[in-house]
């Protein structure tokens, strides 16, 4: 099995290799992929909304297609470009920094990721076929109960499967992190990056139910006629915000929970220090957890739910701000005193910090329930959560991709364009939305298609339309960076960032099978112990024997599509009865796929001792 | 019984004794479970009860019947369960939020 | 050697469902599962109590119910739970004909209890003309009993693909695991039911 890997294969048999793979870092790899592919189709929407604000009265687009850019921009960076990036990350480098072999679910791994691709393509058809959501990312049932056409629709189907997807990787992880940890990894050897992953996938999993429900509720409103949202037979919009924001505020922590695990991965290793404070950067992103599930009214403020529960909401919010500051100092305390190199992926560590503690300040001046009365629904909203999703988020994505692109695909990011890429999204990024602070203060609402002449809205809203030039400048900039690296780019060995943690102990890319012998791990920064106190190698933790790995599978694929195809059916079975057999045929061959395999067992296959052995050889000689 | 005989050489006799142990205590919650019922049933059946009075004791009857169910038909308080305990008690712990937030501050 | 996982009886280990790996995985990853659940559960819930009142001049809670038929159900369900425990009971002593006659009991009565829901649905859409539709206490209702009946027929479902795939060939380590998953499963459709019961039915009774 292991032979075929290295012989030239045909374009044919590539593709079907990914389609069928069940390996966590092909699949993390599709995940960036899809991801990224997301990411550039919600940074074209985001351009257009921009141009259209570039100056007032403005007629780039019509009030509709606005609508439907800034719904998309909203839906497609958060659930379709944000979250899949960071599960990507996860699954390529989580493994790897806990010493296993796969995941723990290879095969619902595969699913996790193709619901998502097809929910994905199923949410951006609505572009061709009458009209996206426009009902904003929320999609309130208030708006989405009174969009015409099928716009909502397309949100209610899409977000339902690549939902589901998600919830399949969260409970995949946290099995993961349970079981598979190598010899000697206990919890609290476990590098941030992994902590990260385990506390948001436990997020993932109860948060998301609450979404799945609200879009049930939304679904049978829509098309089934029921009465939950329907005020005339007794039904209550209020409802759907509680739910949406139950599921939704936990989600910002879901965005931005792994990527203080990248950072602080980061920070150690190009400050060449342990991580300062370790203990309490597990026990403040616990703390963020927590008190993350307890906040969710602080996006209804202005709901009317009485000044006690304002209250105690407004307190909850800003508690968050203490852990979150034990986690900026414990970063710049990583710094302080250690040998720092100031590459690439440390450029966007050091802009993190900054900025993310600038969208965290204004967080806490929102949490004030009543000076929020004023903000609500104002651009200093907008500006408040880009400050800290991208600020945050996107930042990180960037620190992990330039850090963990070596160990993905053997060769480094090219450095130079890498700071150019950091440069021009940086300026670009404050550009784009310090300003927005202000607009909102002077009382730009959110959302509004145009604005007028003479309300001083003019100069701000135009300079924020050039940083958003920048920004996408960036972005190509990164682009061109990944073919030129593909093309010209150097070689990596192994550990190309004299690592601290697993990952770098073995070849990049890793083989398939990650470990000839799980690593035996000694205790945090399992590899930095090797280097000072051993030969730099990681002691082997088990001996040599055969290895148990999972087969590919093409039933996820298949079984994915047969969702989709039931998708398409939900959302057309109101106008045509085609739209039945869609939605019966598609569930059918998707329940067919499950009972095949069901049915069929699978073992999985063993290498062979030998073939590891060999490998160990051609390592030890290099 | 053949099957019984069968059974013997397959498992060892201290694992087998511990299993009917268990099962012991199974078969004594399942009739305490159907007890509580029974209580719950007729508490309402008999329509004496105010509710204020009535319903805090079907909710507390319905908590200690599913712990029954979580601890001896699911095994919770068993060696190697500490995982599956912390999630479900979170579980619970969001679920409590949601059920506060939907059954208190949704007015209108 | 170890391809095959079927292991000889004499040498089954205490707890099948949970010696390999992948056993311990399957078991792991349900209990997070069922986490999940409550969560999802808990939100139908929530709706439930926030809308009971919501019949906008249609048939209340107090019209509607009756208690025998719920009394009956829950019976029901109850004693699927204590079965599927006996047949778990008889998987751990490794007798597989046992296990394979109380998962089918388990399985027959989750079908009467499947029935009985259809019929008590059946009977309030046509003798009270209370459905889906009629108002938001409607909706949910029908959202909640019928997100836990789903659940009974997938359950269902996963108990006849399990017990068909595997009526011929034993117990081993392989598919011990996948029939611990399914009573643990089993076992949290009866938690919510009880809750069901208690906060629909009964609650519904005594305002």
């Amino acid at each position: 099995m292991g032979i075929a890997a290295t012989e030239k294969r045909s374009i044919g048999a590539f593709i079907w290799d990914y389609l069928t793979t069940v390996d966590h870092k092909k699949i993390g790899i599709l995940y960036i992929l899809g991801g990224g592919f997301f990411f550039l189709l919600g940074g074209l929407e985001a351009m257009v909304i921009r141009i259209q604000l570039i100056e007032p009265n403005n007629d780039f687009v019509s009030a509709q297609t606005f609508n439907e850019m800034l719904t998309m921009h909203g839906t497609t960076m958060i659930f379709l470009a944000a979250m899949p990036i960071i599960i990507g990350l996860m699954n390529v480098a989580m493994p790897l920094q806990i010493g296993a072999r796969d995941v723990a679910f290879p095969f619902l791994n595969a699913l996790g990721f193709w619901l998502f691709m097809f929910g994905g393509i199923l949410l951006n058809l609505s572009w061709f076929l009458g009209g996206a959501p426009d009902a904003g990312w929320t999609s309130y049932a208030s708006l989405a109960m009174d969009s015409p056409g099928h716009g909502v629709d397309f949100y209610i189907s899409g977000l339902q499967i690549a939902g589901a997807g998600t919830l399949m990787g969260g409970i995949n992880f946290i099995a993961t992190i349970v079981n598979m940890r190598g010899p000697g990894m206990t919890y609290l050897r476990m590098p941030m990056f992994a902590w990260a992953t385990l506390i948001t996938s436990i997020l993932i999993l109860f948060a998301f139910p609450a979404l799945t429900i609200n879009l049930f509720l939304l679904m049978f409103d829509r098309m089934f006629d029921t009465a939950f949202f329907n005020v005339n037979l007794g039904g209550n919009q209020v409802i759907y915000q509680h739910l949406f924001w139950i599921f939704g505020h936990p989600e910002v922590y879901i965005l931005i929970l792994p990527v203080f695990g990248i950072f602080s991965d980061v920070f150690s290793t190009f400050s060449k220090k342990r991580l300062f404070g370790y203990t309490a950067m597990v026990f403040a992103t616990m703390l963020i957890a927590f008190l993350g599930f307890m906040v969710w009214a602080h996006h209804m403020f202005t709901v009317g739910l009485g000044p006690v529960a304002n209250a105690i909401f407004a307190v909850g919010t800003m508690a968050i701000a203490v852990p979150t500051g034990i986690k900026i100092f414990n970063w710049l305390a990583t710094m302080w005193g250690g040998n720092i190199t100031i590459n690439a992926a440390m450029h966007w560590a050091l802009g993190f910090i900054p900025s993310f503690t600038i969208g965290g300040m204004t967080g806490v001046m929102l949490g004030s329930a009543v000076a929020d009365y004023q903000y609500h629904d104002t651009y200093f909203v907008v500006a408040h959560f880009h400050y800290v999703i991208i600020g945050g988020t996107v930042f990180g994505i960037f620190a992990g991709l330039h850090y963990w692109w070596p160990k993905m695909f053997g060769k480094i990011l090219n450095e130079t364009l890498g700071k150019i890429t950091f440069w021009l999204f940086f300026i670009g990024f404050h550009l784009t939305f310090m300003i927005q602070h202000f607009l909102g203060l002077m009382g730009m609402p959110r959302r509004y298609w145009v604005f007028l002449e003479g309300r001083e809205l003019d100069l701000g809203n135009f300079i924020s339309t050039i940083g958003a030039f920048f920004m996408a400048a960036g972005v190509i900039v990164f682009l061109y960076n990944i073919i030129h690296t593909a093309i010209k780019g150097e070689q990596a060995g192994a550990d190309p960032w004299d690592g601290r943690t697993l990952e770098w102990s073995i070849a990049s890319p890793p083989p398939y099978y990650n470990f000839e012998q799980l690593p035996l791990t000694r205790g945090l920064d399992p590899l930095w112990i090797e280097k000072t106190e051993g030969n730099g190698k990681i002691v082997p933790g088990e001996p040599l024997g055969d290895v148990h790995m999972p087969n590919g599978s093409i039933l996820p694929f298949l079984m994915s599509f047969g969702f989709f195809v039931a998708g398409l059916g939900f959302i057309y079975q109101v106008d045509h009865w085609l739209g039945y057999i869609a939605l019966y045929g598609g569930m059918a061959f998707a329940i067919g796929c499950m009972i095949v395999r069901s049915l069929k067992d699978d073992h999985g296959y063993y290498i062979p001792k030998e073939e590891l052995e060999e490998a160990l050889v051609e390592r030890e000689a290099d | 019984m053949v099957n019984q005989a069968n059974t013997e050489e397959k498992v060892n006799a201290y694992e087998q004794e511990r299993n009917k142990e268990e099962m012991k205590k199974q078969v004594i919650s399942f009739a305490l479970m159907i007890v509580l019922t029974l209580i719950s049933f007729g508490l309402v059946a008999s329509g004496h009860l105010e509710s204020i009075f009535a319903i805090p004791i079907l909710l507390m009857m319905a908590i200690i019947q599913v712990g029954f169910q979580f601890y001896y038909f699911m095994h919770l308080k068993d060696k190697g369960h500490g995982m599956p305990a912390t999630l479900i008690y979170g579980g619970v712990w969001a679920a409590l939020l949601t059920l506060a937030g939907l059954g208190v501050i949704s007015w209108w | 050697m170890s391809i095959d996982h079927s292991l000889f009886p004499e040498t089954m280990p205490s707890n099948p469902e949970r010696a390999t790996l992948e056993g311990k995985n399957k078991f792991m990853g349900l209990w997070f599962f069922l986490g999940g659940e409550t969560v999802l559960f808990a939100c139908l819930f929530g709706i439930y109590i926030a809308l009971k009142n919501s019949t906008a001049g249609g048939p209340s809670s107090t019209d509607l119910f009756g208690l025998e038929l719920v009394f009956f159900m829950t019976v029901l369900l109850l004693s699927s739970s204590l079965t599927s425990v006996y047949a778990m009971y008889h998987m751990r002593n490794n007798d597989f004909k046992k296990m394979m006659l109380w998962l089918g009991i388990t399985g027959l009565l989750g079908i009467g209890f499947l029935a009985c829901e259809i019929y008590e649905f059946a009977h309030y859409i046509i003798d009270y003309d209370f459905t889906f539709r009629s108002s938001a206490f409607g909706s949910a209702f029908y959202a909640l009993v019928g997100f836990h009946g789903g659940h009974v027929i997938f359950g269902i479902s996963w108990l006849i693909v399990l017990m068909i795939r595997n009526a011929r060939r034993g117990l081993n380590l392989y598919n011990a695991p996948k029939f611990n998953t399914f009573s643990l499963y089993w076992h949290f459709i009866d938690v919510v039911w009880v809750f069901v019961f208690t906060v629909v039915y009964l609650m519904g009774m005594v305002s």
